[in-house]
């Protein structure tokens, strides 16, 4: 079923949302990849305050291409979500509801999402020329340093999503496979 | 007689070919991902692959990468023996080339320049090249930057003589169920059999470079590459990884003699951004 969305995605935005659902998503949220999830995991440790307000938040896994002159981004499609698993519960429990990527995820992972009734969106992969004309503006918040990993917010219109793992621990990857396998 | 080709001759045309193969697939990864849309039978699946046409007409319209990963520059040298390269080092000459087409290109740089220490190295430098001595005199250069979402679902299985047809079979199958979704399919499946661990490697990656519907001269492997591809479509993967009957596009194999007590497999996966172009000088 489409639906349309928009940031921030509270619990009672995730209480709606089903594994399978196609969304489409508009507001703020944040961009980080592996290197961004690593060092604010490194100022959790050394008990630093985040750089980012974790609550109710969404992070897409992505790392843009350069922008073009006249233009907020450059290609914006989601990267492999299994690189983030190793941050991601710790970063759910501190307030995280939503993370925007593409492929598998870990049981921890699920976990999490069910724990803070959170939801995991898949966009779709390669598919960055088109996804970046949802992306109307762009904002280093920190992490120059890592060029395109880091860590930005952008503002998106109609960005198409499809739930894949809802709050209830429903896996679209692992269901959708059945009708289609022989 | 030497035929002289300059460095400079060299740079250009790796730079222009970094830029047209992140922009522009070519004519048959198009026509193959076009025949999928009308053959796909799930209806999410369908949409996806709508999005894909127009993901690929956006690029190449507005000259955005098709992906945002444009990849590590892969480039293929086959050099005739009898070309004589002027100027630069012909790897000074490819890195450079890499360089300044990531550069104007507005391509992502993705490259560290330690697999430990992870300092991104701003030019996407260096390039992995493989260089082969060929008969002639000229060079053929295939550019093809790969991603890394597919790269890191590639495997190396070293099965032993005893595991035969089946063995190998099942390492393919086993390669693209655990790749679903994190590989971006439809993906395009390259295999390298025998020699030993890395040349295996470096056939499936050639693999990749072959035109999509072109066959194996071979026989048995013509006929393991058509009975791959109808497996691996039966996975229900499908486009996105969200179930359906495209899973990939084609199954490429590349063989080469190997030693008595080895039967080495690799799986080299392809995103259905499947990018390379190539030019001869």
């Amino acid at each position: 079923m489409d639906k349309q969305i928009y940031t921030p995605i509270t619990s009672e935005v995730t209480a709606q949302l089903h594994a399978g659902d196609y969304v489409y998503l508009s507001g703020r949220l944040y961009v980080a990849r592996d290197a961004a999830h690593k060092r604010l995991t490194e100022a959790l440790e050394r008990g630093e305050e985040l750089p980012i307000d974790l609550k109710d938040a969404t992070i897409y896994y992505m790392g843009p291409s350069p922008a073009r002159e006249g233009r907020p981004i450059g290609s914006a499609g989601p990267t492999t979500a299994s690189r983030m698993d190793k941050y991601a519960p710790r970063l759910m429990d501190l307030g995280q509801k939503a993370m925007i990527g593409k492929g598998k995820r870990t049981p921890e992972v699920i976990d999490a999402i069910v724990r803070n009734q959170g939801v995991y969106f898949a966009a779709i992969g390669g598919a960055g020329a088109l996804l970046s004309k949802c992306i109307k503006k762009s904002k280093l918040i920190c992490y120059g340093d890592l060029g395109a990993e880091a860590l930005l917010e952008i503002e998106v219109e109609n960005l198409p999503v499809i739930v894949v793992v809802d709050r209830e621990g429903n896996n679209l990857y692992e269901t959708a496979l059945e009708a289609y396998r022989s | 007689m030497m035929r002289t080709i300059s460095s400079e001759e060299i740079t250009k045309n790796i730079k222009e070919m970094c830029i047209e193969a992140c922009h522009f697939l070519t004519k048959d990864m198009d026509a193959a991902l076009k025949q999928a849309q009308t053959s796909e039978q799930s209806p999410i699946g369908k949409k996806i692959l709508g999005q894909l046409q127009e993901n690929l007409t956006v690029a190449g319209e507005e000259m955005i990468p098709i992906c945002q990963d444009t990849g590590m520059a892969v480039v293929f040298l086959e050099i005739g023996q009898e070309v004589h390269v002027e100027g630069a080092s012909i790897e000074d000459a490819v890195n450079e080339g890499v360089r300044q087409g990531y550069s104007e290109g507005f391509l992502r740089k993705s490259v560290v320049g330690d697999p430990i220490l992870r300092e991104n190295t701003k030019d996407n430098t260096p390039a992995v090249i493989h260089y082969s001595l060929v008969p002639g005199d000229r060079m053929k250069i295939t550019v093809a930057p790969k991603g890394f979402g597919s790269e890191n679902m590639s495997r190396i299985f070293m099965l032993k003589p005893a595991d035969g047809l089946e063995g190998v079979k099942n390492a393919i199958l086993t390669a693209v169920r655990d790749a679903g979704p994190n590989a971006c399919p439809p993906m395009v499946v390259g295999v390298g059999i025998g020699g030993t661990f890395e040349k295996s490697a470096i056939l499936a990656k050639q693999a990749l470079t072959r035109e999509i519907g072109s066959v194996s001269p071979l026989p048995h492997i013509q006929e393991l590459e058509a009975e791959m591809l109808r497996k691996v479509n039966c996975l229900g993967i499908g486009p996105g990884g969200l179930g359906g009957t495209t899973t990939a596009l084609a199954v490429h194999i590349n063989t080469y003699p190997t030693h008595i007590a080895g039967l080495p497999v690799a799986v080299n996966i392809c995103c259905h951004v499947n990018r390379h172009a190539v030019r001869e000088l």
